[in-house]
């Protein structure tokens, strides 16, 4: 036999004990009220305190924010620069360079960045709005700002990759199909629209779920930068699992977990499914 | 740390005298194994002590450390470090909890010692020799059930108001007794200068809670029995008209505008220099700031003032106190480690280790808990104002070493009332059921 | 795209040019800026060059902080990263070979799991849980493992993707030369990975190099910090000595920068062909 199941087994044995294991146990422990020393079945009261705790729900609600509006942010953007960077324009090579580089450095070393970009007073930004007579407001300070300043810094440290992708999908369409369209008479936003568009989606669909699935699980962005406060307000269900684990609630904190796999798999699985159909169709 | 050359000569007397106590009751230093307690031991020994980061209690960790090791020099304390705030607690809980803790380790005391369960994961220190030596108060805050399971680290601290004595004087202002009066002099600050009347740095979470926490004198003045009926879960926050205030001054506070513009963004570190410096005027704080006062602006050290938060009443005006940080010796530590443990605690607890502590941070913060440990003379103005509320009595615990129960988010809480995000009446609710949590993790009755 | 007169294109090339310039290496620049500065010049914040040029006292400075604490944890992020990618990599080409050549009953469930692993967030404390049973949790080794676990599926679905574009021709060539399944494998079908291979050496040394979650939550303790730990840690410490933590965010840079100068290629590629095409 050349494919012998046997060579599934040491990816197998970590995947199972580490993660598989563990996933099953948490809805389990999701149901108890469980301290390090002991632990004691209470039923869905961890799920009820994640319903009802305004603290808690404001993670609930700041997941359902996040997630999408980087998501869709980063099509946007990824496919605009894509556009851009597939052109005839000078220096392509440096700007994909350019564009991709935050991709690749520490999520926390990009927080602490901003972080001090954004001080109110002192920081970089404001200071430069400053100049041009704007009085730059709290950005990571503002309680409702600093959710969508850290969603601000996720875009400008994810778009490289959705950039990355779109261009990969961009150059594998054959030129044909557009300077067809172009003798047809089309214009450019048309050829755009109704071309490039739809030729793009299987890179399209791969940005969305990509980014979906990072913005929804997302935590260190935020725990560098506003460690969810002011207060509560930039709390994401991540942090609030974090919080919960530091305060030895860890019962509470699976719940979370539970909670955030939930929704996770109710927004993705789906999408992932219609888009691909719709994939089909094309 | 270089030590003067008075402190060194006091320190080598006493350094004559301690092994001489340690020695007292057992048969010398032969035995390699070291069976009984606070055995002198030989053979070279490596204490691992864990400190939280900050830096004034590695430098403190040190002094002691060094110190210790110019008495003993076979024995080696080994500070290692981890974060603090709650991430810290975690790491200390995880770590007791796996018997995988340092030999020794700081923490604090009162609920917080509470949540260690320490039956389970402590050596009990009562039958020692320094235990004798150690403040009534202390014991109580580092006490489970009837043993005692620390040595106090530093000093007990105040937490109260620091202030801006020239600013005081320029404005012809008089020491509030009474939150009306304390409101009343942030007005005039605010018309007749531009400095801040009150300093908030919610950068640093901790430092929101003051208002709520330091109000805690003026709680027990009007509901003696508070604490008992918090642990019974029959008093709250939200209902007790005693108990809100904390909330709803941190409140006024805000609306009236009266913090400075940037409390949002400010730091610990911002804080102290705005009083010092008195770009503001008021900062409710614990008097462990006075030691980074005089560290960093030594020429304004006595520039600041203390007062406790004032309270409705004048004639029961008093400082809420918080116990020291305590040195514990995990049950996980043993053999010639425990020993050599036993002999770092019991330096700690006597006044040749209250000399290293205060000569690693200048200044004590506030009375020592160790019998023969006094204050140096020269101690900053802030520290005489606070002395003052000791000596006359006029003192009660904070909260957290009258209960076990304290929520873990209150940080949170009290940044969004004092941010003007959560009014006080639902911040108070919100700590209630936060404290819920925690009193039902805990498993105690009647929750 | 961009068509018209060429004084147009070239206009509108170097404005681009300079608006990304400035948005995504200003921020860079600010660091090398902070890194360069005395303690005080740093605490302004200031988008200025420094009066003073410090940045080789504030690099020792900052590998001396709390015992050469940045050393250790070089070391340890190394061995981390190391170890991790190199089981990753060996364990996932394993898999991605087998499920893409031999199509059974279970391979529509192998591949559910393996999507799984994308999507669900790993369970924290269980995985705590789990760790302290197997006297894992707190441990070097521990954390290997579960990058591990967490990088497979992302791994085998790039090698399950390029394992399609070598012909079965090849392998089933090696077995009728009487080859067995190992040395099938690794010396003729592996070989052939290379290229993906790299990929995933490639961008998951920078993915676990820049891990900070699991560090934080199953390697906690200053005594064995990894890289992005120390950050965190100098965050909280050095609050008022922007100066230092630059110091340190420039020097965790330094590596992923390096990846990116000489795999750059490499990592666009891969990236972008195994997401495209899985």
């Amino acid at each position: 036999m050349a494919y012998p199941a046997w060579f599934y087994l040491p990816a197998a044995v970590v995947y199972g004990v580490l993660f598989i294991a563990p996933t099953f146990a948490s809805f389990y422990f999701s149901l108890t009220r469980w301290s390090l020393f002991d632990q004691e079945f209470i039923g869905f009261g961890n799920f009820v305190q994640f319903f009802q705790e305004p603290a808690l729900v404001t993670g609930l609600t700041n997941t359902l924010i996040y997630g999408p509006i980087t998501s869709v942010a980063k099509v946007v953007l990824g496919l605009l620069l894509a556009l851009l960077l597939t052109s005839q324009i000078q220096g392509r090579g440096w700007l994909r360079s350019v564009v991709f580089f935050p991709v690749l450095v520490s999520t926390i070393g990009v927080g602490i960045m901003f972080q001090a970009l954004m001080d109110p007073r002192d920081g970089a930004i404001n200071r430069m709005l400053g100049v041009v007579g704007i009085n730059g407001p709290g950005w990571l300070t503002n309680p409702d700002l600093a959710l969508y300043s850290v969603a601000l810094v996720d875009v400008w440290k994810g778009v490289g990759l959705a950039t990355v992708i779109y261009i990969a999908g961009l150059v594998s369409i054959p030129r044909e199909y557009i300077e067809a369209a172009a003798v047809d008479g089309a214009s450019a936003w048309q050829r755009f629209w109704h071309v490039t568009v739809p030729l793009v989606r299987p890179a399209t669909n791969t940005v969305i779920i990509l980014s979906l699935i990072g913005g929804l699980r997302t935590f260190d962005l935020i725990w560098a930068m506003t460690r969810g406060g002011p207060g509560f307000t930039s709390d994401v269900i991540a942090s609030v699992i974090y919080k919960q684990y530091q305060a030895g609630f860890y019962g509470l904190s699976t719940a979370g977990n539970v909670v955030l796999f939930v929704i996770v798999s109710a927004i993705v699985v789906p999408l992932a499914w219609w888009l691909n159909r719709r994939q089909v169709e094309y | 740390m270089t030590l003067r050359p008075t402190t060194g000569h006091r320190l080598l007397a006493v350094a004559a005298l301690t092994p001489l106590v340690v020695l007292a009751g057992c048969g010398g230093d032969s035995d390699p194994e070291g069976a009984g307690s606070g055995e002198e031991v030989t053979e070279e020994v490596d204490v691992s002590f864990l400190v939280s980061n900050s830096e004034s209690e590695v430098q403190t960790a040190e002094a002691l450390a060094e110190a210790f090791n110019e008495e003993h020099p076979n024995i080696t304390v080994t500070i290692e470090t981890r974060p603090g705030g709650s991430e810290g607690d975690n790491i200390v809980k995880t770590r007791l909890a796996t018997g995988d803790m340092t030999d020794i380790f700081l923490y604090n005391s009162g609920s917080l010692l509470q949540a260690l369960n320490p039956e389970q994961t402590l050596t009990p220190l009562g039958d020692q020799e320094f235990a004798g030596r150690l403040d009534d108060a202390f014991v109580q805050s580092a006490s489970s059930g009837d043993n005692l399971y620390g040595v106090p680290w530093r000093t007990a601290m105040g937490g109260g108001i620091l202030y801006h004595i020239p600013t005081y004087e320029e404005l012809g202002l008089e020491i509030p007794l009474t939150w009306e009066e304390f409101m009343e002099n942030n007005r005039v600050i605010a018309e007749e200068t531009d400095k801040a009347p009150v300093i908030q740095t919610y950068e640093e979470t901790w430092t929101s809670q003051l208002f709520v926490l330091a109000d805690f004198h003026n709680v027990l003045a009007e509901e003696p029995d508070f604490a008992e009926q918090y642990t019974a879960n029959e008093a709250k926050y939200a209902t007790s008209d005693a108990a809100i205030r904390g909330f709803e001054h941190l409140e006024q506070v805000h609306e009236e505008g009266l913090q400075n513009e940037d409390f949002a963004s400010a730091g610990y570190a911002d804080g102290v220099r705005m009083v010092a410096t008195g770009e503001g005027v008021h900062y409710p704080m614990i008097t462990q700031a006075i030691g980074e006062i005089t560290a960093n602006h030594p020429e304004q050290a006595n520039d600041v003032g203390f007062f406790a938060q004032p309270g409705d009443d004048p004639d029961s005006n008093g400082l809420t106190v918080w116990s020291p940080h305590a040195v514990y010796l995990p049950q996980s530590t043993e053999g010639a480690d425990r020993d050599a443990a036993l002999m770092f605690m019991d330096f700690v607890a006597s006044p040749a280790g209250c000399e290293a502590q205060t000569e690693a941070l200048g200044q004590p913060s506030g009375p020592f808990a160790v019998e023969g440990c006094t204050l140096p003379d020269d101690v900053p103005q802030a520290v005489k104002d606070m002395q003052i509320y000791f000596d006359e009595g006029r003192t009660s615990p904070a909260l957290e070493f009258l209960s076990p129960v304290k929520g873990p988010a209150l940080e949170q809480i009290t940044v969004e009332v004092g941010s003007g995000i959560r009014s006080a009446e639902d911040g108070a609710a919100l700590y209630d059921e936060d404290v819920r949590k925690q009193a039902q993790q805990l498993g105690l009755e009647g929750w | 795209m961009v068509t018209g007169s060429p004084m147009r294109r070239y206009l509108l090339s170097a404005l681009t040019l300079v608006v990304f310039t400035a948005i995504f290496v200003l921020p860079f620049v600010f660091v090398l800026l902070q890194a360069m500065k005395t303690r005080q010049e740093a605490a302004l914040l200031q988008f200025s060059l420094p009066t003073e040029v410090v940045l080789w006292d504030n690099i020792v400075q900052v590998f001396q902080a709390r015992d050469y604490m940045l050393v250790t944890a070089f070391i340890n992020s190394t061995i981390l990263t190391v170890a991790s990618v190199t089981l990753m990599v060996v364990f996932a080409a394993m898999v991605g070979y087998v499920l893409q050549r031999r199509l059974t009953r279970w391979t529509g469930f192998i591949n559910f799991l393996v999507l799984a692993g994308l999507i669900i967030p790993p369970a924290v404390v269980p995985t705590i849980w789990v760790l302290q049973g197997l006297g894992l949790f707190r441990t070097l080794t521990g954390l290997i493992f579960i990058e591990v676990a967490f990088g497979l599926s992302f791994s085998v679905l790039l090698f399950r993707a390029f394992m399609s574009t070598i012909p079965r021709q090849l392998d089933e060539a090696a077995v009728i030369d009487g080859a067995g399944p190992i040395r099938t494998f690794f010396q003729v079908v592996f070989p052939l990975m290379r290229s993906v291979a790299v990929t995933v050496i490639v961008v998951q040394s920078v993915q676990v190099f820049n891990d900070f979650v699991h560090p934080l939550y199953f390697l906690p303790g200053d005594e064995n910090a990894t890289v992005q730990l120390t950050l965190y840690n100098f965050q909280s410490q050095f609050e008022a000595q922007y100066n230092l933590l630059f110091a340190d965010i420039l020097l965790i840079t330094i590596p992923p920068l390096l990846m990116f100068i000489f795999f750059n290629k490499k990592i666009v590629a891969g990236m972008t062909a195994g997401a495209v095409k899985g």
